[in-house]
């Protein structure tokens, strides 16, 4: 809970004050997490820009996704500019918590090398598996005073009434939490209900 | 053709295959002048090829996956769907009448909280392998209520504001 909303109001300030462009990084995940994502994305100005794609090494289905919606971006925008990078993923759907731990530090010697070469302004992530790394990895540069980084997650669409593992842990350390059902406002607080997004 | 679409997605759900292809659902769907039933069995332990059942004209055609339900989807009267997400939220988004089936096997699925939701608020039909067949006797369709897109640019101005650009 070490991320006040005073020393991100100053990273706003900074960020506004410097430069209308940033160096982003999105993180896409397995299943209907990956089009949620892109959608999100969709109504993106190009002011967002590079864009980052980090996903699990266990994922066949995003690539494509991804470089499918790049591709008609790249029809908008001649001059957009996408990476895609895989790293381990922290944590398989019901692997259990002590072995979560382990697979995550694994996952970490992937991300912290890769969040340092990226250092992104901004990172956008919306669920399981691969967020949690990365966003420790960032976090750990912001601490370093390398780069001090947004992040924002985003609750699936799914999530109704619970949040999931990813998200109760990220509630801590995001800068701003999005909820995309009224009842998980009113059980987090801090959360940030815009209707419905994807 | 007026035609029925039933989809598992990735899961296992061999109980709702076996209930809509069972002699009741069939005659009801018969009934309702469906003609034509199309299945998404995924992991379905049933030979797709032996499903359906001579005694009702429901044309039934059965595939395990594909790439893409967009096409099945568009061309279905109705869905019948396992309560997974993406299911759910694709048919409805493309206006589709949609019955979710719970799979009690599966307790505790997150995956569940959407669909109640999604119940509550009037947009889809629910119930479970066990009252299909009374579900789809019953159901009046016209009632559902349509489920509007979603709004990512609420999310792209609330960026922007954060972060300060214009």
């Amino acid at each position: 809970m070490f991320l006040q909303d005073s020393t991100l109001n100053t990273n706003v300030i900074l960020l506004y004050n410097t430069s209308h462009t940033l160096t982003a990084v999105y993180f896409v995940f397995t299943g209907g997490h990956t089009t949620e994502i892109l959608r999100l994305l969709s109504c993106l100005s190009e002011s967002y820009s590079p864009r980052h794609y980090v996903f699990a090494d266990s994922d066949t289905m995003s690539e494509a996704k991804i470089r499918s919606f790049e591709q008609k971006r790249a029809e908008t925008f001649s001059t957009s500019q996408f990476t895609l990078d895989r790293i381990p993923r922290s944590r398989e759907v019901r692997q259990s918590w002590t072995s979560s731990v382990v697979t995550t530090l694994y996952s970490m010697l992937y991300s912290l090398p890769l969040t340092y070469r990226r250092k992104p302004d901004l990172i956008l992530c919306n669920g399981p598996g691969t967020c949690v790394p990365v966003c420790i990895s960032a976090l750990l540069l912001g601490l370093l005073g390398i780069k001090r980084a947004i992040i924002v997650y985003v609750e699936s669409i799914c999530r109704v009434e619970t949040l999931s593992l990813s998200g109760k842990i990220l509630y801590y350390f995001s800068d701003y939490f999005i909820v995309q059902w009224p009842d998980l406002k009113e059980k987090y607080p801090k959360s940030i209900y815009l209707g419905r997004i994807v | 053709m007026k035609s029925v679409f039933v989809t598992v997605g990735t899961t296992s759900f061999d109980d709702l295959i076996a209930t809509v292809c069972s002699p009741a659902a069939m005659q009801v769907l018969q009934s309702l002048g469906y003609e034509k039933l199309v299945l998404q069995v995924g992991r379905c332990a049933l030979d797709p090829a032996l499903l359906g059942s001579s005694d009702v004209a429901v044309e039934v055609e059965a595939f395990r996956y594909k790439e893409s339900l967009a096409e099945d989807l568009r061309r279905a009267d109705l869905v019948i769907s396992h309560a997974g997400a993406g299911s759910c939220l694709e048919t409805l988004e493309k206006g589709k009448p949609l019955i979710v089936v719970i799979n009690e096997k599966l307790m505790n699925n997150h995956q569940l909280e959407l669909a109640k939701q999604l119940h509550k608020d009037g947009h889809v039909l629910y119930c479970n392998c066990s009252t299909l067949v009374e579900t789809l006797q019953s159901m009046e369709l016209p009632t559902l209520k349509p489920f509007p897109p979603g709004q990512p640019e609420k999310f792209a101005l609330f960026l922007d504001q954060v972060l300060g650009i214009q």
